[in-house]
C-alpha cells in the first residue's frame, strides 16, 4: 500500500507540475507580448517596459521558468490589478462558494443517479427503464448553460418559485446545483444500472435469494456492492469535473465563485487572477483524483497491486 | 415476507437486450439488429437534415451579422415582418431573424466540429499508431502525456488557451483539438496493440513491407471502424464544447455567431423574448442527441468492446 500511495502521490505532483508548465508556456510562447496582453492595447511604451522589467520578461526563458516555479511554490501569483490585492488570496476567498456548489451538485447527483439507476435495473426494458434511459441521454446531450437558462426562464421568471442568481440561502443553490449535477446523474444512472445487471446471474445473488432474502434486501445488501466500486471512482473523478463545469454554471447563475471570477478576470484581462484561478481548480482536481485513487486502491486490492 | 409485491430483478432477458453476447438466440439477435438499424437510420436522417440546413439554409435566408432593424426587434415567433417575410422563430434584440441566425450557426458549429475532428483525429491517430507500434520510451512519453491531460478538466484548458489566443474560428478549432486528441490516441493505441502481431500483418512484414507500409496499408485500414465510432461520439462532444466556449464569449467572434453566441445574447431578454435563447438551444440539443444515438448504435454494431469509452 505504501508503494502504491507513493506512486500515486508522485503522479499527482507530476500532473500539477505539468499544469503549471502549460500555464507558463501558453502565457510566454503565444504570439504577442504578455506585458502588452496584461496592460491592454492603450498602454504606453513606458508602462510596458516597466512591467516587462518587473515580470522579468527580458531574461532568458529558462530563468523566467525557474523564477515562476519558485513563485508558484510560494503561492505568489502577483497582485490583481483590478482589486489591487493578492491574486491567490482573492481566488481562495471565492473557493468556498464553488466548493459549496460542487458539494450540493454531488449530493443531488449521487441520490438521483443511483436511485434512478436502480429503478432502471429493476424494470429493465420496461417503460420505467426506457424513461430513465431517455432522461440520461437528454441530460448528457443538452448543453448545461442552456439548461441553466431554461431553469431561470421557467422557475424564476415564469413561476417565481426560485431566485435566478446570486448567492444566499439554500433556495439559490437549488437551480445551479441541479444544472451542474445533470451530466453526473446521467453517468451514475448508466453505471448503477449496468453494474446491477452485471451481477444478476452471479451465484452469490442466487444464494441470497435462495436463503429467502426479500428482493429489496438482495439488491441493497448484496447486488449494489458490485456497482459501488465503479461508482466511487467515477463520482470522485466527476467531482473534479464539477469544479470545471462550475465555471459555466456560475456564469449562468451569477454565482460569485472561482469560475465566475475566472471569466470576469478573462474579460478584464486580469491575467494574474486567471492563472491563480486555473491552477487552484487544477490543484483541487488533482487532489481529488489522488484521494479517489487511494480509496480505490483500498476498496479493490487488485488495483494497488497493479494486476 | 411480501414477496409477490416485490419487484424482481429480471434474470434472463437483461443481458440479451443490453449487450450482444455470442450465445443469443437468433430471434433476439435479429430484433436487435433491426432496432440497431432503425437507430442508425433515424439519427443519420436528423444529422443529414442539419447538414442540408447548414449548407443551403444561409443561401435561402440571408444573415448579415452587422445589420440592425430596430423596428422589428424582439418579435415573437411567427411574426410577419415589415420586410415581407415571416420570422418563424421570432427576431432577436437587434431585429435579426433567429432562424437565419441558427442556420448560419449550424454552418459554424458543424464546420468547427468537423475541422476539430480532423485535426484531433490526425494527431491522435498518428500518436496512437506510433505509441502502439514502436512501444518503448515513445509509448511511455505519449501515454503519460495523455494521462496528464485526462487528469485535467478539458474545459478549463480550453478556456485558458482560448482566453489567451482570443476569439476566432481557427483558434476554437486549435483549442478543441488540443483537448480532444487523447481519446483518439488511446483507442488507436489499443487497436494497434491488438493488430500488430496478427498473422496478416506478420505475413506482410515477411514479404518485405517497410514500417510505413505496414502502418498505413495493413494496420490503419483494419481499425477504421472503431475510429469512426469514436469520431461520431466525439463530434457531439466537440459541438457542445464549442457552444460552451462561445457562450462564455471565448469561442467564435461576433461576426460568425454560433448557437452558443445566440443563446448567450438571449439571456438578457428572458423576460420579454424567451425564444432567442430557447429555440437555438433545442436545435443544438437535438443535433447532439443525434450524434450520441448514432455513436451508440454504430458502436453496438461494429465494436461492442468500445462500450467503456
Amino acid at each position: 500500500m505504501t508503494a502504491y500511495l507513493f506512486r500515486r502521490t508522485l503522479f499527482a505532483v507530476f500532473v500539477l507540475w505539468g499544469a503549471v508548465t502549460v500555464v507558463f508556456l501558453v502565457l510566454r510562447l503565444v504570439p504577442g507580448d504578455p506585458a502588452q496582453l496584461i496592460l491592454g492595447s492603450d498602454a504606453t511604451q513606458d508602462e510596458i517596459a516597466r512591467l516587462r522589467e518587473q515580470m522579468g520578461l527580458n531574461r532568458p526563458l529558462v530563468v523566467q521558468y525557474g523564477i515562476y516555479l519558485g513563485d508558484v511554490v510560494r503561492f505568489d501569483f502577483g497582485d490583481s490589478y483590478r482589486y489591487h490585492s493578492d491574486a491567490m488570496g482573492l481566488v481562495m476567498g471565492r473557493f468556498p462558494l464553488t466548493l459549496q456548489l460542487a458539494v450540493v451538485a454531488m449530493a443531488i447527483g449521487l441520490v438521483l443517479g443511483i436511485s434512478l439507476g436502480v429503478v432502471g435495473a429493476l424494470r429493465v426494458n420496461r417503460l420505467a427503464d426506457r424513461v430513465v434511459s431517455v432522461f440520461a441521454l437528454l441530460s448528457q446531450s443538452m448543453p448545461s448553460f442552456w439548461i441553466g437558462i431554461m431553469f431561470i426562464l421557467v422557475f424564476a421568471r415564469q413561476l417565481h418559485w426560485l431566485a435566478s442568481g446570486g448567492h444566499g440561502g439554500f433556495d439559490r443553490l437549488v437551480l445551479p446545483g441541479i444544472t451542474l449535477a445533470l451530466p453526473l446523474i446521467a453517468i451514475l444512472i448508466r453505471l448503477t444500472r449496468s453494474g446491477l445487471l452485471d451481477v444478476v446471474h452471479e451465484n452469490y445473488i442466487q444464494t441470497a435469494r435462495a436463503k429467502g432474502l426479500s428482493e429489496r434486501l438482495v439488491i441493497f445488501l448484496h447486488a449494489i456492492r458490485n456497482a459501488l466500486i465503479p461508482i466511487v471512482t467515477v463520482a470522485g473523478l466527476e467531482f473534479g469535473k464539477l469544479l470545471g463545469g462550475a465555471v459555466i454554471v456560475e456564469t449562468v447563475f451569477s454565482w460569485p465563485g472561482v469560475g465566475r471570477l475566472l471569466i470576469d478576470s478573462i474579460s478584464a484581462r486580469d491575467y494574474n487572477v486567471v492563472q491563480a484561478a486555473i491552477l487552484l481548480i487544477a490543484c483541487g482536481f488533482v487532489l481529488i483524483n489522488l484521494v479517489v485513487d487511494v480509496l480505490y486502491g483500498y476498496l479493490d486490492p487488485r488495483i494497488r497491486l497493479g494486476r | 415476507m411480501d414477496r409477490p409485491t416485490e419487484q424482481v430483478l429480471p434474470r434472463n432477458d437483461s443481458k440479451a437486450a443490453d449487450s450482444p453476447t455470442p450465445g443469443d438466440p437468433p430471434v433476439a439477435a435479429r430484433t436487435r439488429v433491426k432496432i440497431g438499424r432503425l437507430r442508425i437510420i433515424a439519427s443519420l436522417s436528423v444529422i443529414a437534415l442539419y447538414v442540408v440546413a447548414a449548407v443551403i439554409g444561409p443561401i435561402l435566408l440571408k444573415y448579415d451579422p452587422v445589420a440592425t432593424d430596430l423596428g422589428s426587434r424582439l418579435k415573437p415567433p411567427g411574426t410577419l415582418l415589415p420586410s415581407g417575410h415571416t420570422a418563424i422563430f421570432g427576431t432577436d434584440q437587434v431585429g435579426q431573424d433567429v432562424l437565419a441566425q441558427m442556420l448560419q450557426g449550424a454552418r459554424v458549429s458543424i464546420t468547427v466540429g468537423l475541422a476539430t475532428l480532423v485535426l484531433a483525429g490526425v494527431i491522435g491517430v498518428a500518436a496512437g499508431i506510433a505509441a502502439g507500434y514502436f512501444g518503448g520510451w515513445l509509448d511511455t512519453v505519449l501515454m503519460r502525456l495523455a494521462d496528464v491531460q485526462l487528469t485535467f478538466p478539458s474545459i478549463l484548458l480550453a478556456i485558458f488557451i482560448a482566453s489567451i489566443l482570443g476569439p476566432s474560428v481557427v483558434n476554437v478549432v486549435i483549442v478543441l483539438s488540443i483537448s480532444n486528441w487523447v481519446t483518439f490516441a488511446r483507442v488507436t493505441r489499443s487497436q494497434v496493440l491488438g493488430l500488430k502481431n496478427r498473422d496478416f500483418v506478420d505475413a506482410t512484414r515477411t514479404l518485405g513491407a517497410r514500417t510505413w507500409h505496414l502502418m498505413t496499408r495493413s494496420i490503419l485500414p483494419s481499425m477504421i471502424a472503431p475510429i469512426l465510432v469514436v469520431a461520431t461520439v466525439e463530434l457531439g462532444h466537440v459541438i457542445l464544447a464549442e457552444a460552451s466556449l462561445s457562450f462564455l464569449g471565448l469561442g467564435t467572434p461576433a461576426s460568425t455567431p454560433s448557437w452558443g453566441t445566440t443563446i448567450a445574447n438571449g439571456r438578457d431578454y428572458l423576460s420579454n423574448a424567451w425564444w432567442i435563447s430557447t429555440i437555438p438551444g433545442i436545435g443544438l440539443a437535438i443535433l447532439v442527441i443525434g450524434f450520441g444515438v448514432l455513436g451508440d448504435a454504430l458502436r453496438d454494431r461494429f465494436d461492442p468492446r468500445l462500450r467503456s469509452m
